[in-house]
């Protein structure tokens, strides 16, 4: 099974050339995932609850 | 305990399959299945009910079937089998054993029983409200219970998707990044988790309310908080069945993404902006100011759907490439010309592609417009738009997919020869019908969700225009049509699946993989970049899909300024 010949994938602890940032933001899920529930919380759930509460109640 | 360590090997496509995966992917693969029947049997109801020249049932029943169509369709079958496309997406493309396999059945058990109660509630006949539940219009309490045990499983097995590929990662299965089919699964369990959550803030106090533990729920936090959830959800299906697409140019074609890097950021936005756009439910709504509906839905939203624009050109010029490729390298089409028209997952994917641009996407912009969205709003042209993107889209990608997998998953043949790829046709092309002349009425203002649009025996009636009628009746007419193609997926599906021709593999064995030790890694065929050399036109590797975008964009601005001037005449400003 030692199926080691494909070539140019670099090996996980030979890195040839540093990861650019972009990359390694890509490469980290838990990142995204962090990213992904606190960008719509903010800009859409709290936001829009904010403007909600402060709407005058009518008497 | 022990792990199980135990793989198969796929003969025909070389895909890894660990055991406990493997049976997760096909029960929830069958579960769905079971879902898309009930979701279609109901359909009948519905439309037939729509389709005024027929008019089949009666008020309370059809608002019952309504309702009970949405959930089956919209929520069951599809996140499902979304929850097969993750373990697919996570241990099989990653080669990787699945991280607790006995968790994600206790989720998938979960979703099993809280469809089950959801169903029974609306069969209850007391919780007609509709999927989306507005309070405060309330239904029975095991209506939302039944949701939000179905979520909780849901969100079980999204932790299930992460923890794998912290295991794959752990015992390298895998070299560099996961491959972009992956790495689009991502994208959906991230947006998944965030619907979920949503769902769950907004449910659990309506489900209190509904037992009487809370006073008063109040409707605009209700219908902003729960949309939070509902768009959500259909974003998990664009970033799932996207995936699918790069996935069926890859197994099709062998087709390499035309550049990974472009690919990857597009899903980034997707994760980035795609789940603000909830706010274009609400933009008839009082009470929020235009600054949190034109911030989320235009500015955030085009980012979004210039992610989708990414993948809906990437995807036609990855196969543009690859069959080049393989010779058809002449003019600007012959590559189209020559694709595979007789096979049923290409067939399935193309339409999918084109009639979710075309239809769910440009309807989708123009519709999330502040401005525009008031000539449609609450007409049969929402329907009509999201007919196209998740029936069109996401349902129709799902259905190419399955005849990809009942070979590989359940190892036998798909049945009744050719019938697979006139499936896809006459679903396809009936369902584009369908959504084209729901949009149609809906454009004259027929309004969606309405038992009787005559009227009859009302002292208050409205005439709508013959025209509005007509398109009405070609609904009804395409309707059963697509009920037709429905139908033949289902008879071919469950028919393959139980009793389909077997297909034997003498040299089947399932491998053991000693414990810390994951089948040696291979590069996953949609893991590697690649440029089309030396094929092309005009400069261009792939000038036909060019082409395409053109006409693309081109009916766009049209279709945009268009209903522009259409709006001018709805609502005059004097
Ligand atoms: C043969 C297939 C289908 C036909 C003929 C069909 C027909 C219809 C019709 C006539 C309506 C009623 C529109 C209204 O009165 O407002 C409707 C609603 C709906 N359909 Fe379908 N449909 C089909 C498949 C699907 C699928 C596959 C999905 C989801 C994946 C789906 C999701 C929905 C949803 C979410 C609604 C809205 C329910 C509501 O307003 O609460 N349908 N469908
Ligand atoms: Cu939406």
């Amino acid at each position: 099974m030692a199926n080691t010949t494909e070539s140019n994938l670099p090996g996980d602890d030979v890195l040839e050339e540093p990861v650019p940032a972009m990359q390694q933001l890509l490469d980290n899920p838990f990142l995204l995932l962090f990213i992904g529930i606190a960008v719509p919380t903010v800009l859409y759930t709290i936001w829009g609850v904010m403007e909600i509460v402060n709407l005058p109640i009518a008497k | 305990m022990a792990v199980n360590r135990n793989f198969r090997t796929c003969p025909t496509t070389g895909l890894v399959f660990h055991e406990p995966a493997e049976k997760l992917m096909r029960w929830n693969a069958v579960v769905a299945v079971v879902a898309l029947l009930v979701g279609g049997v109901l359909a009948i109801g519905v439309l037939l009910t729509r389709w005024q020249a027929v008019h089949l049932l009666q008020a309370d029943l059809f608002y019952q079937f309504l309702t009970a169509h949405g959930l089956n369709m919209l929520v069951f079958w599809i996140i499902f089998f979304e929850m097969a496309i993750l373990y697919f997406a996570s241990s099989t493309l990653l080669r990787c054993r699945l991280a607790t396999p006995a968790l994600a059945w206790a989720g998938f058990w979960l979703m099993v029983v809280g469809a089950l109660l959801n169903n029974y509630a609306v069969l209850r006949g007391d919780s007609s409200v509709m999927f989306t539940s507005y309070a405060p219009m309330g239904a029975h309490p095991t209506f939302y219970a039944g949701l939000i045990l179905f979520a909780v499983g849901a969100l079980i097995a999204c932790f299930v998707f992460f923890g794998t590929l912290v295991v794959a990662k752990a015992e390298r299965t895998y070299h560099g990044s996961v491959p972009l089919v992956t790495f689009g699964a991502i994208t959906a369990a991230i947006i998944a988790v965030f619907t979920i959550a949503t769902g769950a803030i907004i449910l659990i106090p309506t489900l209190l309310w509904s037992l009487g533990l809370i006073e008063h729920i109040d409707s605009l936090m209700y219908r902003t908080i729960w949309w939070g959830f509902g768009h959500s959800s259909q974003q998990i299906n664009v970033a799932a069945h996207v995936s699918v697409w790069y996935a069926g140019a890859a197994v099709v074609f062998g087709a390499k993404p035309m550049s990974e890097k472009v690919s990857r950021t597009a899903f980034l936005l997707y994760i980035f902006f795609l789940q603000l756009a909830s706010a274009h439910h609400l933009l008839a709504d009082p009470g929020l100011t235009s600054n949190w509906k034109i911030f989320n839905t235009s500015y955030a939203m085009y980012l979004a759907v210039l992610a989708s624009m990414v993948h809906g050109l990437t995807v036609p010029g990855s196969i543009e490439v690859a069959q080049r490729l393989k010779g058809y390298n002449n003019g600007l089409f012959e590559w189209l010309r020559r694709a595979p028209w007789g096979n049923a997952p290409f067939v399935a994917v193309f339409i999918s592609i084109v009639g979710f641009g075309f239809l769910g996407g440009i309807s989708g912009v123009m519709m999330g417009t502040e401005q525009l969205n008031l000539i449609i709003h609450n007409t049969l042209y929402v329907p009509g738009h999201f007919h196209a993107t998740v029936v069109i889209g996401t349902t129709l990608a799902f259905m190419g997919l399955t005849y990809f997998l009942i070979p590989v998953l359940f190892r036998r043949k798909v049945a009744f020869g050719n019938m697979a790829t006139w499936q896809a046709y006459i679903f396809g092309i009936s369902m584009s019908g369908f959504s084209v002349f729901m949009m149609g009425a809906g454009t004259l203002g027929a309004p969606r969700r309405h038992w009787d649009i005559s009227f009859a025996g009302n002292p208050f009636g409205y005439e709508f225009p013959a025209t509005a009628w007509l398109m009405i009746a070609l609904m009804g007419i395409f309707g059963v049509g697509a009920l037709v193609g429905g139908a033949m997926y289902l008879a071919i599906t469950v028919y393959s699946v139980f009793l389909g021709e077997k297909i034997q593999t003498p040299d089947f064995a399932t491998v053991s993989a000693k414990r810390g030790m994951a089948p040696a890694p291979q590069p996953v065929a949609v893991g590697a970049t690649g440029h089309g050399a030396g094929v092309g036109a005009w400069g261009m590797v792939a000038p036909g899909t060019f082409v395409l975008a053109l006409v693309f964009l081109t009916s766009f601005v049209l279709y945009y300024f268009v209903n522009w001037k259409y709006l001018s005449t709805v609502w005059p400003l004097k």
